[in-house]
């Protein structure tokens, strides 16, 4: 028998949100759904996942597991050539998923040349352009060569390159170190000063971090990614907390281990000097614990979210290396003196790794200090956090946010949930001028285009089906 | 004139963030007439037959949004089309004080433990999934949505009665469930009077003269009007009036509904026969006979139906409602022998603008004895078909809740603009005769009528006195002192206005029907 009439009557209320203000203004207890329609809905996909539902749930938790298990360590640094998988001489890697020349925006296109120049193989912008245009240079996702980069992420063969290993897994991920603010590489600046600094990084920066690195033993950047949640950090558009606890870890190497005491200051100022040096280590934390959870069927989790500016492209641990596309959207942003909306790229970088990974915008409630990207309201904040939850598969285990007591982040996006609940992945980002060179214009917010996912969503169960029929 | 519209490709706003653009827009003194709709199939054939349908419309989708209005052809338009984009960016100010909303049900279930009722009011074609889901989580369904497919109707109320739950709706704009008005209901008295109403309008007419008549509601369960016809066969309203029947509060069931099928009120009787409660019914438009040798006491008005349920929900004899409805017919009597006596000869017509569809029915069968020659848009008894809803013919009615009305804009207890224009028509119609109105308040209508309706009545003061005659307006308001809007209040400014102001729509349709009989015979 039905027991409405003897119980105290709680609403959830799906729609016009004034039947539920009538109800608050009654003091009956209730929940207002923001309800929207599916981002897609096919009946045959829907019956795939219906059907496969329980292996697709037990393929999940094991790529959660694995992603919230990993143990990342910094264990050393090395030249791209020399470490990084399939690295070649004329190979370029770059943000994103995969990308020729002729469709590369601006900024990436920039960063391309001065590549090409710092590695000597162009004399100039214009044959350097050229030699990009040829078919000599081949060009190939970070993501597919176990490395992040931010922004336009170009590395080539003799750029340095931390080395992470998750111990957990034995997987091993590589990235480039942050050059700073300003005109650099990865916004597509390839001027003089540009292609001077990656050079004293390569002999100066580089060789000094490899000793202090290899002379103070592995370090632990998940215990420094989950302090840093706890002083404001959301570690993708503020790393300035987990760059002090990295220089305060490496700094007494340095000065221990490095015999010219003005090469040890200029280090420690280099570092000290960029708070975003820490964000190329938090993208190979997030990439080398992700890649854990890769290669399991049936698995819906994202592994990959990345950005070449003018794709966004997806991932899933159950299709493989399987690239799932959409146009890159411009952010919102926060924008610099002088510029605009009208200025600003398309999306760009891997650096949403840190996103698919629980941290940067999932993670944003731990940072009130960057609220103004996200519109200036603390309050905002928390809930772009706590939407995360509609459309993650765990809580995080490590990283932890005070202000919602101490809340695991949300982490393991879930592809299904977000487009059954048309919820798409929000990620906090720079914004890039759409021109090469430029650097820099502002730092904003964005949501996740759905294209992608619905995409992914399609190949899942594609994929789903293959196995079914083996 | 000119049509003017802009489409947002794939752009989802929700049901209330439209109606708010569609008021905003017919509020701007070029726009003639508009509409903001999601671009359906059914709602592109609803613009062709309006008019409003425009070349930019041909490849639109249902996830796409449409704005389309009528203006002067000297009208600015990119100007207002530039008025129209800021309509639509979304309200900063709203993250002010907001509170995180959960994005689907599973997180609300989780975040609000011991829900055990999900109110839906979506699109119809996604609303009917949702309300499933609702159900798997065992909770009991109000389904405020129309244009739900009627297989999923069924199917929704089998699996409920299977699990004993309620499915109220779809497009069930009312219910009061443990004294909490849901959607567009009213503040009334707790008491001993269970309702079960296929039919919204009507299950708010009863429960205000209930409470106004200082008896009260145990709780009002609504079925949606598709409920009593063949094809879903009263599972609901069956299931409703079982619970009434078990629930200790109730000593007296009201069942209210336009005509059930005939397989639905057999049905009822069998129920009705293993009830140890009275039980009273007002089937609009059913056939007496279909209940003979039933202990139901029927009504042929929504007030009577109310009365009889007060008389014996206090013990009384139910002879007394005659007695109550004998003394107020001798009033209406007189008030019509008064206003009519002002009318001049060519003042012929009854003009009825109803926002309440439930109301247009009962007035349409109370004048089938009296008048001839009445049409309608929703013809019901003797009444004939308009030719032409936008005019009227003879004696009209009009139902302006009806879809025809309401595609693309909010209701028209909402909003008034429509039935607005359409008082001043008739009043500009030298055969009007009486102009009959309801009010309808309570959550979910306009908070501030009279706003809306007093400029209006005025403006038709200038309009007769301008022509040197007088038009009587009658009008009930439907509502309760507890109401936000305040009935009292209401009806008091309305009096104050020259309105003639009754105590229900069956007495403010007699009324206007004998004004316009008595002119029709003379």
């Amino acid at each position: 028998m039905n027991q409405l009439f003897e119980n105290e009557l709680k609403v959830i209320n799906i729609g016009m949100k004034s039947f539920n203000e009538t109800l608050e203004g009654l003091n009956v207890q209730s929940v207002q759904v923001d309800w929207k329609p599916s981002l897609f809905n096919d009946s045959k996909v829907l019956e795939v996942l219906y059907k496969n539902k329980d292996k697709i749930e037990s393929a999940n938790k094991e790529s959660v597991k694995r992603i919230l298990n990993a143990k990342p360590y910094l264990i050393g640094m090395g030249k791209a050539i020399d470490v990084i998988p399939g690295m070649k001489k004329n190979l370029l890697l770059h943000a994103g998923p995969p990308i020729n020349w002729d469709r590369m925006c601006g900024p990436m296109r920039g960063a391309v040349v001065g590549a090409l120049i710092y590695e000597g193989l162009a004399p100039d912008p214009q044959n350097a352009e050229q030699l990009a245009a040829s078919g000599k240079i081949e060009f190939s996702p970070c993501h597919e060569h176990s490395t992040v980069g931010p922004m336009a992420g170009i590395v080539s063969q003799s750029m340095p390159v931390f080395i992470l290993e998750n111990e957990e897994s034995g997987g091993k991920a590589y990235g480039t170190m942050n050059e700073g603010l300003g005109k650099v590489l990865r916004y597509g600046a390839f001027s003089n000063d540009v292609i001077e600094r990656l050079k004293w990084m390569e002999n100066v920066l580089y060789p000094t971090l490899k000793v202090a690195i290899e002379k103070s033993g592995k370090i632990d950047l998940k215990n420094i990614i989950a302090q840093a949640l706890h002083m404001g950090d959301e570690v993708h558009n503020r790393n300035r907390a987990a760059t002090s606890l990295f220089y305060r870890t490496i700094a007494p190497s340095i000065v221990k281990y490095t015999n010219d005491k003005n090469t040890a200051i200029e280090v420690l100022e280099f570092i000290n000097s960029n708070d975003h040096f820490f964000l190329n280590l938090s993208m190979a934390v997030s990439k080398v614990s992700l890649d854990a959870a890769r290669n399991i069927n049936y698995s819906s989790i994202v592994v990959v979210m990345a950005r070449n500016g003018t794709d966004f492209g997806v991932q899933l641990s159950g299709t493989g290396g399987e690239w799932f596309t959409g146009p890159s959207p411009v952010p919102d942003a926060l924008y610099f003196k002088g510029f605009s909306k009208e200025d600003a790229n398309p999306d760009i970088g891997d650096s949403s790794i840190t996103e698919t990974n629980g941290l940067g915008g999932f993670a944003i409630a731990a940072s009130p200090a960057i609220v103004q990207f996200v519109g200036g309201n603390t309050k905002d904040a928390v809930n772009y956090t706590m939407k995360m939850y509609e459309i993650t598969a765990a809580e995080n285990n490590i990283y932890k946010i005070p202000y919602l007591n101490f809340r695991g982040t949300p982490t393991g996006i879930d592809v299904i949930k977000v487009v059954d609940k048309s919820v798409l992945p929000f990620i906090d980002t720079g914004v890039a001028h759409k021109n090469a060179g430029i650097g820099q214009i502002g730092a904003g917010v964005l949501s996740a285009p759905s294209e992608p996912f619905i995409n992914a969503l399609i190949g899942l169960t594609n994929k789903i089906k293959l196995i079914k029929e083996k | 004139m000119k049509v003017s519209g802009i489409v947002k490709k794939g752009e989802y706003f929700d049901s209330v963030s439209i109606m708010l653009i569609a008021k905003r827009l017919s509020g701007f003194k070029d726009i003639i007439d508009s509409a903001v709709l999601m671009g359906t199939k059914e709602n592109l054939s609803v613009l062709k037959s309006s008019g409003l349908l425009i070349p930019e419309f041909k490849a639109v989708g249902e996830m796409d949004l449409l704005i389309v209005f009528k203006t002067e052809d000297n009208a600015d338009i990119p100007g207002l089309l530039k008025s129209i984009d800021i309509l639509l960016k979304p309200d900063k100010g709203q993250s002010e004080d907001n509170h995180l909303n959960p994005s689907s049900l599973e997180s609300a279930v989780s975040i609000l433990p011991g829900a055990n009722l999900a109110m839906i009011s979506i699109a119809g074609r996604y609303a009917g999934d949702v309300a499933m889901k609702s159900l798997q989580n065992s909770l009991n369904v109000m389904l405020f949505s129309d244009n739900v497919p009627i297989d999923k109707e069924i199917e929704l109320k089998t699996f409920a009665a299977d699990k004993g739950l309620f499915v109220m709706g779809p497009d069930c704009g009312t219910a009061i469930i443990n004294g909490i008005p849901l959607a567009f209901a009213n503040v009334v008295n707790r008491g001993n009077i269970g309702i079960v109403g296929a039919s919204g309008t009507g299950l708010q007419e009863v429960s205000c003269i209930i409470s106004n008549s200082g008896c009260g509601v145990s709780q009002a369960i609504g079925t949606g009007g598709r409920d009593v016809k063949k094809e879903v066969g009263g599972i609901m309203f069956l299931q409703g009036l079982q619970a009434l029947a078990d629930d200790r509060n109730t000593d007296v069931i009201l069942l209210v509904s336009k005509p059930p099928a005939k397989e639905v009120i057999e049905k009822i009787k069998d129920v009705v026969k293993k009830i140890n409660k009275p039980v009273v019914s007002v089937f609009l438009g059913s056939s007496p006979e279909l209940l003979y040798g039933s202990k139901i006491h029927a009504a042929s008005t929504l007030e009577e139906a109310a009365l009889l349920a007060v008389a014996l929900s206090q013990n009384q004899p139910v002879t007394n409602v005659k007695g109550i409805t004998a003394v107020q017919d001798v009033e209406i009597k007189e008030a019509a022998r008064i206003e009519s006596a002002k009318l001049n000869p060519e003042h012929k017509y009854l003009r009825a603008l109803f926002s309440g569809g439930t109301f247009c029915d009962e007035t349409q069968l109370l004048c089938n004895e009296v008048l001839t020659e009445v049409y309608s848009n929703t013809p019901v008894g003797n009444a004939k078909k308009l030719k032409d809803s936008a005019k009227s013919e003879k004696h009209t009615i009009i139902d302006l809740g009806d879809d025809e009305f309401t595609v693309g804009k909010p209701h028209p207890m909402i909003d008034y603009s429509t039935r607005c224009k359409r008082i001043i028509e008739e009043a500009e119609d030298p055969e009007t005769a009486v102009i009959l109105l309801d009010i309808v308040l309570g959550y979910g209508s306009n908070m501030n009528p009279l706003a809306e309706i007093i400029p209006v009545i005025r403006k038709v003061k200038e309009i007769t006195s301008a022509h040197g005659h007088h038009l009587p307006i009658v009008c009930s308001v439907t509502g309760t002192d507890k109401d936000p809007q305040n009935r009292t209040s209401v009806v008091t400014a309305l009096q104050s206005e020259g309105v003639i102001v009754m105590k229900s729509n069956a007495a403010a349709s007699r009324l206007a029907i004998l004004i316009s009989y008595s002119k029709g015979v003379k």
